[in-house]
C-alpha cells in the first residue's frame, strides 16, 4: 500500500509534465494573442504588453520561468486578462465554491444512486426497476442547461422559495438548485451502474453458495454482494468527483456562483494562457489523486488486487 | 418393498417447467426417489438431463423462471411449501450442498473464517471462541494444513482442491443429515479428485451423513455410490443397486454409457477405437522435433517500491521427436505447462529457449510470414468448442477461413463444395451450413473445429483438450473421428488431456509433465502396465474405475503434501527429495533411459515417498 502510494506519485509526475507541455504547445500553436482585438493596437503598446508577460522570449524560456514558478513558489503567474489578479487569487476564489457545491452534488448522486441501483436489482424486472431504469434514462437526456432553467422556474418564479442565483457565502438556500442540477445526470449513471452490476453478482456462483447456507437475503446482498458490485462504480466515481469539483460552466454561468467552471471557458476564449494552465493542472493533479484513491478502494473491495 | 428404514428425503412425482421465450420446457418430468439415513445415492447423466435441478428445487435454488410441482419430503418438511425464511431454518443446516465449481463457490472478499462463522451464527447457538475452535477442528477433518493460519486467508490464496474441502467442512458444520454434492470433482485433477472421493466416504461413514452425488462419470459412481439413477432426458431410465447396474445394467442408454467410459483398467475393451500401430522405426528426425523447448513467463511479485519480475518457468526443457501418422498422448494435471507446450510447438508461443524443427526445417524464430506457410500443415483443436468458435461467423464461413488464406485461387463455389465435402467427413448435416455456433450442440461445435483444423489436410493436429468439455457419449464419438480422420490422412496427433484414460485409448505413446518437465515417456500399453515414476503411479492409481468390485478394493496412491507452486525453486524436487537433503536445492531430475524406448525421470523409491 505505502510503496503503491510512492510508487504511484512517481508515475505520475511525467504524466504531469507531459499534461503541461501538450496545454502550453496547444495554446501557442492557435492563432492569435490574448491582447489582439478587433481594433488592433498600436505595435509599440503590444510590443510593451509582451515585454511585461514575457511573451517576447522564445517559447524555451516562457516554459522554464513558467514551470520554475510552479514547482519552488506554487505561483501559477499574473493573469493576462484580469490586470492586478494573479492566477492564484483566482483559483483561491473559485475553486471552494465548486468544491462545496461538487462534493454536495457527489454526496447526493452516491447517496441516491447506489441504492437506487441496488433496490432496481433486488427488484429485477418489477415496477420499482422499471420506474428507477426510467429515471435514470430521463435524468440521462436532460441536460444541465435544461434542468436549471426548469428549476429556477418552478422554485423560484412560482414557488418563490429559494434565490434564483448568487452565491452568498454558501448559504444553504443558494446550494440547492446548484445541487439538484449537478447531481442528477450522475446519480443518473451512478444507478445504472451499480443495477447492472449488481444484476451480475446476483447471478454468480459464490451468491448461490450464500442462499445454500441459509442466509437470510439482506444479508447476501449487504456482506456478500455489495462489494463486488461496487467495483464499476467505483471506478466511475473517481473522474466523476473530479469533473464535479471543479465545476460545471452551466452551473456557474447560469445560478452566478462564482465557481471555477465558468474560468475555463473564459480563460480559453481569452487566451489567458496562465489562467488556462492554472486550471488545466489543477483538474490534472485532481485526476491523478483520485484514481489513485480509486487504486486503494479496489484493493480494500477485492483481496486479490495488491498494491 | 419393505422399507424398514425410515427415508430422510423422498421425491414424490417432481416436475421441474422453465418459462423460456419459446414456450414452457420442461427439465424434469415427475421422478420419483428417496435416500434412506447415512447411505449414497447417485444420480448420473448428461449434460442437460435434469439431474442437478432436482435438488436446485430442494434448496430452493432454482432460476427464477423455474416451476417445481410435486413433493419433496425431508425430515418432516415439505420443501417446496415451505417459505424462503423458513427454508432458511433447513438449509445450511439440516441439508447443504456443495457444488461443481470450486473457485468461483466462495466469496472472493471474505476470509474463510467469516465465511464459516455465518453459518454457524444462523444455525447454532454457540460463543464465538466455541464457534473458531469447531471451525479450525473441521479444517483439520477435511485434512487442510496449518488450518489455523488458512482460516483467516481469502479464497484465492488457496487451491482449487482446498477451496473444495472449504466447502465441504462448510457444509457439514452444524452435521447435516443430507450433503448434496453436484459434480463435486469434475473441475479438479485426478489426484485432488481422490482425496476429495475419500474424504467424503469417511464422512458417511464417520457422521452418517446421507450424500446425494451428482455426477456424469461412471467412474466415481463406482466408487462412492450404493444405489444410483440413471437419468436422461429429466426422466430416470434405470434404478436400482450400484453393482446390478453396473454388472447388469437393462437400459440400452445405460449399456451406452457404460460403454462410452474409457477404462484405463482394461485395455483390450476400446476395440471400438481402432488405433493402427505404427512403424517404431520408421526415422522420426525429419517429421517433427522439439528439443529442449522451454518458456518462461515473467511474473509481477510483490515487495519493494518497486515489483520485482520473476521468471514463471511454465515450460522448462521438453524434448520429444513425433513420427508421421503417430499420436502421443500429454498428459499432466492443472498447471503442468502441457497447453503451453503445444502453443509453442505451433509457435503460438515464442519459446525463451530451445528448437522447433519441422520436416527437417527450424521453425523457431522464423517472420510471420514465414511461418503462415508452415500453418497450413500445423492445426490445433481447442478445449471449448463454442468459445474457439467466432460467434458472429456461420460454421460454414468458420471451416472456410483457411482456405481463403491458403488458397486464394479456388473460386467461391469450389471453396463451398470442399466444406461440404469436409461437413460430410465430420458427421455434420449439409443444410447446417448457414447455423451460427450457438444454435450446435457442444459435440456438433467440436466436429466444426475439427472440420476447420482438417479442411488443408494438415500433417500435425494438436488436440489440446478437445473432448474433455463434452459428454462420454459424445466423446466416444469424436474420439472416433478424429482416429478415422488419422488413418485417411495420415495424421500425427499431440492429443493433450488431463483424462489418463482417454489419453490411453488413443496414443501410441504418452508423454507424463510435471511442472513443465517430462517426468515419463514410454508406449502407452507400457507406461500404463509398468509405470515406474511415482507420480505417474500416482496419476493412475487415481483414476476411478466404473466397476465397483475393481474400485472399491484399489487404493489409491496418495503422496503426503500439495501440488507445490513453480515458482518454488525446490519443487522439481518433490520426487526426488534426497537431493534436498544433499543441499543441491536447484538440482533438475534428469531423465534417463529404463528400458528402451522408456523414458523415467530420476526420483526416489515409492515407499521413501509415502513414509
Amino acid at each position: 500500500m505505502f510503496s503503491f502510494i510512492i510508487r504511484r506519485s512517481f508515475s505520475s509526475i511525467p504524466t504531469i509534465l507531459i499534461l503541461i507541455l501538450i496545454s502550453f504547445a496547444l495554446m501557442r500553436l492557435a492563432p492569435g494573442s490574448p491582447f489582439s482585438t478587433d481594433r488592433g493596437l498600436p505595435p509599440e503598446v503590444l510590443a510593451n504588453l509582451e515585454a511585461k508577460y514575457g511573451l517576447n522570449l522564445p517559447w524555451f524560456e516562457q516554459l522554464y520561468t513558467y514551470l520554475k514558478g510552479i514547482l519552488f513558489n506554487f505561483d501559477f503567474g499574473p493573469s493576462f486578462k484580469y490586470k492586478d489578479r494573479s492566477v492564484n487569487d483566482i483559483l483561491a476564489q473559485g475553486f471552494p465554491v465548486t468544491l462545496t457545491y461538487g462534493i454536495w452534488s457527489f454526496i447526493v448522486a452516491v447517496a441516491v444512486g447506489i441504492p437506487l441501483g441496488i433496490a432496481a436489482a433486488v427488484k429485477h424486472n418489477t415496477k420499482l426497476d422499471y420506474a428507477a431504469v426510467g429515471f435514470s434514462i430521463g435524468a440521462q437526456v436532460l441536460p444541465n442547461f435544461v434542468m436549471a432553467p426548469i428549476l429556477v422556474i418552478i422554485f423560484t418564479l412560482w414557488l418563490n422559495w429559494l434565490p434564483g442565483g448568487g452565491w452568498n457565502g454558501g448559504q444553504w438556500q443558494y446550494l440547492i438548485m446548484p445541487i439538484i442540477a449537478l447531481s442528477t445526470s450522475y446519480m443518473a449513471s451512478i444507478a445504472r451502474i451499480t443495477r447492472s452490476s449488481m444484476l451480475e453478482v446476483l447471478h454468480s456462483n459464490f451468491i448461490r453458495t450464500a442462499r445454500a447456507k441459509g442466509l437470510p437475503y439482506r444479508s447476501i446482498i449487504l456482506r456478500h454482494a455489495l462489494k463486488p458490485a461496487m467495483m464499476p462504480v467505483v471506478s466511475y466515481l473517481g473522474p466523476a468527483f473530479v469533473y464535479m469539483i471543479t465545476g460545471s460552466v452551466i452551473i456557474d454561468i447560469y445560478f452566478s456562483t462564482g465557481g471555477m467552471g465558468q474560468f475555463f471557458v473564459d480563460a480559453a476564449l481569452n487566451r489567458d494562457y496562465s489562467l488556462l494552465m492554472g486550471v488545466t493542472i489543477v483538474f490534472g493533479v485532481m485526476t491523478i489523486l483520485f484514481n489513485t484513491l480509486v487504486d486503494i478502494t479496489y484493493a480494500w473491495l477485492d483481496p486479490k488486487i495488491r498494491l | 418393498m419393505t422399507n424398514i428404514i425410515k427415508p430422510i428425503f423422498e421425491v414424490d412425482n417432481l416436475k421441474i417447467t422453465f418459462d423460456t421465450p419459446d414456450g414452457d420446457v420442461q427439465a424434469v418430468k415427475g421422478v420419483s426417489f428417496h435416500i434412506n439415513p447415512g447411505e449414497c445415492v447417485g444420480i448420473v447423466g448428461e449434460s442437460g438431463s435434469g439431474k442437478s435441478q432436482t435438488f436446485m428445487a430442494a434448496m430452493g435454488l432454482l432460476a427464477k423462471n423455474g416451476r417445481a410441482d410435486g413433493k419433496i419430503i425431508f425430515q418432516d418438511h415439505s420443501l417446496l411449501d415451505l417459505s424462503v425464511e423458513e427454508l432458511n431454518h433447513v438449509r445450511g443446516k439440516n441439508m447443504s450442498m456443495i457444488f461443481q465449481d470450486p473457485l468461483t463457490s466462495l466469496t472472493p472478499h471474505m476470509t474463510i473464517l467469516q465465511q464459516m462463522r455465518e453459518v454457524t451464527a444462523l444455525h447454532m447457538d454457540l460463543s464465538r471462541d466455541d464457534t473458531d475452535r469447531l471451525c479450525r477442528e473441521w479444517l483439520d477433518r477435511v485434512r487442510i494444513a496449518e488450518s489455523a493460519r488458512r482460516l483467516n486467508q481469502y479464497p484465492h490464496e488457496l487451491s482449487g482442491g482446498m477451496r473444495q474441502r472449504v466447502m465441504i467442512a462448510m457444509s457439514m458444520l452444524c452435521s447435516p443429515a443430507l450433503l448434496i454434492a453436484d459434480e463435486p470433482t469434475t473441475a479438479l485433477d485426478v489426484t485432488v479428485q481422490a482425496e476429495i472421493l475419500d474424504l467424503m466416504d469417511e464422512l458417511k461413514r464417520e457422521s452418517g451423513t446421507a450424500i446425494a452425488l451428482i455426477t456424469h462419470d461412471m467412474g466415481v459412481m463406482a466408487r462412492m455410490c450404493d444405489r444410483l439413477h440413471v437419468m436422461r432426458h429429466g426422466e430416470y431410465v434405470e434404478e436400482g443397486d450400484a453393482n446390478e447396474i453396473f454388472y447388469n445394467p437393462q437400459h440400452e442408454y445405460t449399456k451406452m454409457l457404460l460403454d462410452s467410459m474409457p477404462r484405463i483398467d482394461d485395455a483390450q475393451r476400446s476395440s471400438h477405437h481402432k488405433l493402427k500401430p505404427i512403424d517404431q522405426n520408421s526415422a522420426a528426425d525429419d517429421f517433427l522435433k522439439v528439443d529442449d523447448v522451454k518458456v518462461h513467463f515473467d511474473i509481477k511479485v510483490s515487495g519493494g517500491i518497486w515489483p520485482k519480475t520473476l521468471p514463471l518457468k511454465a515450460v522448462d526443457g521438453v524434448s520429444f521427436k513425433l513420427r508421421q501418422g503417430e499420436t502421443l498422448g500429454i498428459v499432466g494435471e492443472s498447471g503442468c505447462g502441457k497447453s503451453t507446450l503445444a502453443r509453442a510447438v505451433l509457435q503460438l508461443i515464442e519459446p525463451t529457449h530451445g528448437t522447433v524443427t519441422w520436416l527437417g526445417k527450424q521453425i523457431n524464430g522464423l517472420t510471420r510470414e514465414e511461418l503462415k506457410d508452415k500453418r497450413k500443415d500445423l492445426q490445433i483443436v481447442f478445449q471449448d468448442p463454442l468459445a474457439s468458435l467466432d460467434p458472429r461467423m456461420t460454421i460454414s464461413r468458420s471451416i472456410m477461413e483457411p482456405l481463403m488464406t491458403f488458397a486464394p485461387q479456388m473460386s467461391k463455389s469450389e471453396m463451398k463444395e470442399t466444406v461440404m465435402q469436409m461437413m460430410d467427413r465430420v458427421g455434420l448435416d449439409r443444410n447446417m451450413i448457414n447455423r451460427y455456433p450457438h444454435e450446435l450442440s457442444g459435440g456438433q461445435n467440436q466436429r466444426v473445429g475439427i472440420a476447420r483444423a482438417m479442411i488443408m489436410k494438415p500433417k500435425l493436429v494438436i488436440c489440446d483438450e478437445a473432448v474433455s468439455a463434452l459428454d462420454v457419449s459424445v466423446q466416444a464419438q469424436i474420439i472416433e473421428l478424429l482416429m478415422d480422420l488419422q488413418e485417411e490422412f495420415k495424421l500425427s496427433i499431440l492429443f493433450i488431456s488431463h483424462d489418463l484414460a482417454v489419453v490411453r485409448e488413443v496414443s501410441h505413446r504418452i508423454m507424463v509433465l510435471y511442472l513443465g518437465r517430462v517426468v515419463e515417456l514410454a508406449d502407452s500399453l507400457e507406461i500404463y502396465h509398468n509405470p515406474v515414476h511415482p507420480y505417474t503411479k500416482q496419476l493412475i492409481s487415481a483414476v476411478p474405475i466404473p466397476d465397483p468390485e475393481i474400485e472399491r478394493k484399489r487404493k489409491s496412491i496418495k503422496i503426503p503434501g500439495e501440488l507445490p507452486s513453480p515458482m518454488d525453486p525446490t519443487a522439481q524436487l518433490k520426487f526426488l527429495p534426497s537431493k534436498l537433503k544433499t543441499e543441491q536445492k536447484g538440482y533438475l531430475p534428469k531423465l534417463f533411459e529404463h528400458s528402451p524406448g522408456h523414458f523415467v525421470a530420476e526420483h526416489d523409491k515409492l515407499e521413501v515417498l509415502l513414509s
